[in-house]
């Protein structure tokens, strides 16, 4: 048993970073996830990282391109507008196959928008976010015990892949205090041949790019990117289900939604509506096949998206149902958590007119 | 070798073997030689990890045979930091033009000095974005004409060029400040010595080392080669005054 204790979300995350094994965290202060850099700098004299308080978000994830190809275990942080600055330090380090953490603990928007919770990063997180074909796993924590099992998950995958890892958490998790348990630091011996870390006699140099200016070139790229993320898409979906096996009408939703769904299902099970849940956990790879097959069941008659955003999510589930069954979107927006009486108004309505 | 024949002049081990795409005339080329020569002098090959910007310099790393990073535009001194701060013992430099050092990463360069990152940055100033085909940089000198200036340079509506080493050589975190040339052969020799001296501060861990190169773009400038380093010393050089700005212990 790991050692127990009492945290916020983002000083979880924080935490489970440092026993990951992170090397360098480069950082730019925003609501609601200051608390991450801030936990990081108390800490640092106590272990071997180095933080960077960075002159912006561009800076951060640029740091992270420049750590991570050095060979080091790196992480940045931050909250929507900051992960909007990012989006082109993303793409390049998706290119040119960097192992990274990033998380975006998310708020309202858009805009400069709202510092309360929010789910609006959806299609930015999972559809690109910068230019180019790309993609990156994302993983959307639900509780603080997960931002610790994903920060270090992330790690992992991050070095198995060579690509970066999102953990899209929201500011709900992120700022809320639960009882967690920390693993004990995990040794890391980077194995990374390919690292920037000086041209030694016995090999070739190495360089590290997003270059390939010849066009068969960027093709081949693009198909070796492509190879390895349908190798994640078949080996590293994940999600989680509560109640699913006679359920009737099924919620997907992620992050804080998710928890509230559970509550949701209890109350409709209390009512005699047979609900229940799907939560992905990799936001992607998509747990689309889980939904083929849950839609291609004859007890299930509809699905529900249950988001704090205005749709987002509901367009991959909408694409994995395919029309087999009617698909729902019910959100709020602005930090706004759907209470379960609404959701569940919502689901007996329109269960009502199937 | 053939019979008879002895070398008396080549290229230091330091640089690959692959043809370099810069046009004729271009200083970058000197450059390149000169630095990776005071690398092969030094014995830091293998310690040597250098950062390419977006630019004419972009493809850098096919020239310069020790481990590099291709930076997004503008972004090379943050790459630059995270490198030096996760290998602290090894040789750190950037090698930048002016307009990802001086306009599109103007934040990330000065605060890199103002932290005093412990790289060496080498600006190539030639006043004029050469790969995308000859726009102002925010160096370019006042009344020069550009594709995006076609009547010179208007400093009521573009303001008047930056002077980047003057801008970094009073920040607490810069070691080492100079600017330099490569149009002649009195100055190539000056640069090489600035190099080493730069690269030989970095060893003493006492801050940014910043060196700007006053170039030249013969292809933007719409100009010969040797016009273009007419150019340098009647019109940039008095605008960019050669010499060392800062140095430790002065």
């Amino acid at each position: 048993m790991g050692e127990i204790r009492f945290m916020k979300g983002n000083e979880a995350l924080a935490e489970a970073a440092i026993r990951a094994g992170m090397q360098g965290y480069f950082g730019y202060p925003i609501t609601p996830q200051s608390e991450v850099i801030e936990y990081l700098a108390a800490e640092e004299p106590n272990h071997d990282y180095t933080l960077i308080q960075a002159e912006s978000e561009v800076a951060s994830i640029n740091m992270v391109y420049g750590g991570a190809a050095a060979g080091a275990r790196v992480m940045t942080t931050t909250s929507s507008p900051g992960y909007s600055l990012m989006q082109e330090g993303v793409s390049y380090i998706a290119c040119a196959e960097l192992p990274c953490v990033v998380a975006n603990i998310a708020r309202g928007g858009p805009g400069l928008g709202t510092i309360q919770a929010g789910q609006g990063d959806y299609f930015q997180a999972v559809k690109g976010g910068g230019h180019g074909d790309y993609r990156q796993i994302v993983l959307a924590p639900n509780s603080v015990q997960e931002m610790v099992d994903h920060t270090i998950l992330a790690f992992e995958l991050a070095d198995k892949y060579r690509t970066p890892v999102l953990i899209l958490s929201d500011g709900a998790i992120g700022q809320m205090m639960e009882k967690v348990e920390l693993p004990d630091p995990i040794p890391y011996k980077p194995n990374k041949p390919w690292a920037t870390t000086g041209k030694t006699h016995d090999r070739e140099r190495n360089y590290i790019t997003s270059l390939y200016i010849q066009s068969d070139d960027m093709e081949r790229k693009n198909i070796s990117l492509q190879k390895k993320f349908r190798k994640i898409e078949e080996k590293e979906v994940r999600f989680e289900e509560y109640m699913i096996e006679d359920a009737e009408l099924i919620i997907t939703a992620y992050g804080v939604t998710s928890r509230t769904s559970k509550k949701i299902v209890d109350l409709a099970r209390e009512a005699g509506i047979k609900l229940g849940l799907h939560r992905p956990i990799t936001l992607w790879p998509f747990p689309s096949e889980r939904i083929i097959e849950l839609a291609s069941d004859d007890k299930v008659k509809a699905f529900f998206s249950i988001e704090m955003s205005a749709g987002q999510m509901v367009e991959d589930v909408k694409l994995a149902v395919n029309g087999r069954k009617p698909t729902f979107f019910y959100g709020r927006t602005g930090g706004i958590i759907p209470t379960p009486e609404e959701v569940i108004d919502f689901i007996q309505k329109k269960a009502g007119e199937l | 070798m053939r019979e008879g024949y002895e070398v008396i002049y080549q290229k230091p081990k330091t640089l690959t073997d692959n043809k370099m795409h810069y046009c004729p005339g271009c200083i970058h080329g000197i450059m390149h030689k000169i630095f990776m020569e005071v690398v092969e002098e030094m014995d830091i090959q293998e310690k040597t990890v250098g950062v390419c910007p977006v630019g004419c310099s972009v493809f850098a790393y096919d020239y310069m045979d020790v481990d590099m990073q291709e930076a997004a535009h503008g972004r090379a001194a943050a790459v630059a930091t995270a490198i030096k701060r996760m290998l602290p013992d090894r040789m750190v430099f950037s090698y930048q033009g002016d307009g990802d050092l001086a306009a599109i990463g103007t934040a990330e360069t000065l605060h890199a000095c103002n932290r005093g990152e412990n790289f060496l940055f080498i600006f190539i100033n030639n006043g004029i974005y050469g790969m995308t085909g000859g726009q102002m940089a925010p160096t370019t000198l006042n009344g020069q004409k550009t594709t995006t200036s076609p009547l010179g340079r208007d400093k009521k509506s573009m303001g008047s060029p930056l002077k980047m080493t003057e801008m970094v050589t009073p920040l607490d975190g810069v070691a080492f400040a100079a600017r330099v040339s490569g149009n002649n052969p009195a100055n190539v020799r000056k640069a090489k010595r600035i190099f080493r001296k730069a690269l030989e501060i970095q060893q003493q861990n006492i801050g940014t080392q910043f060196v700007e190169v006053v170039s030249n773009c013969p292809s933007g400038w719409k100009c010969t080669p040797v016009e273009s380093m007419d150019w340098i010393v009647e019109q940039s050089i008095p605008y960019y005054p050669l010499g060392i700005f800062k140095e430790p212990g002065k």
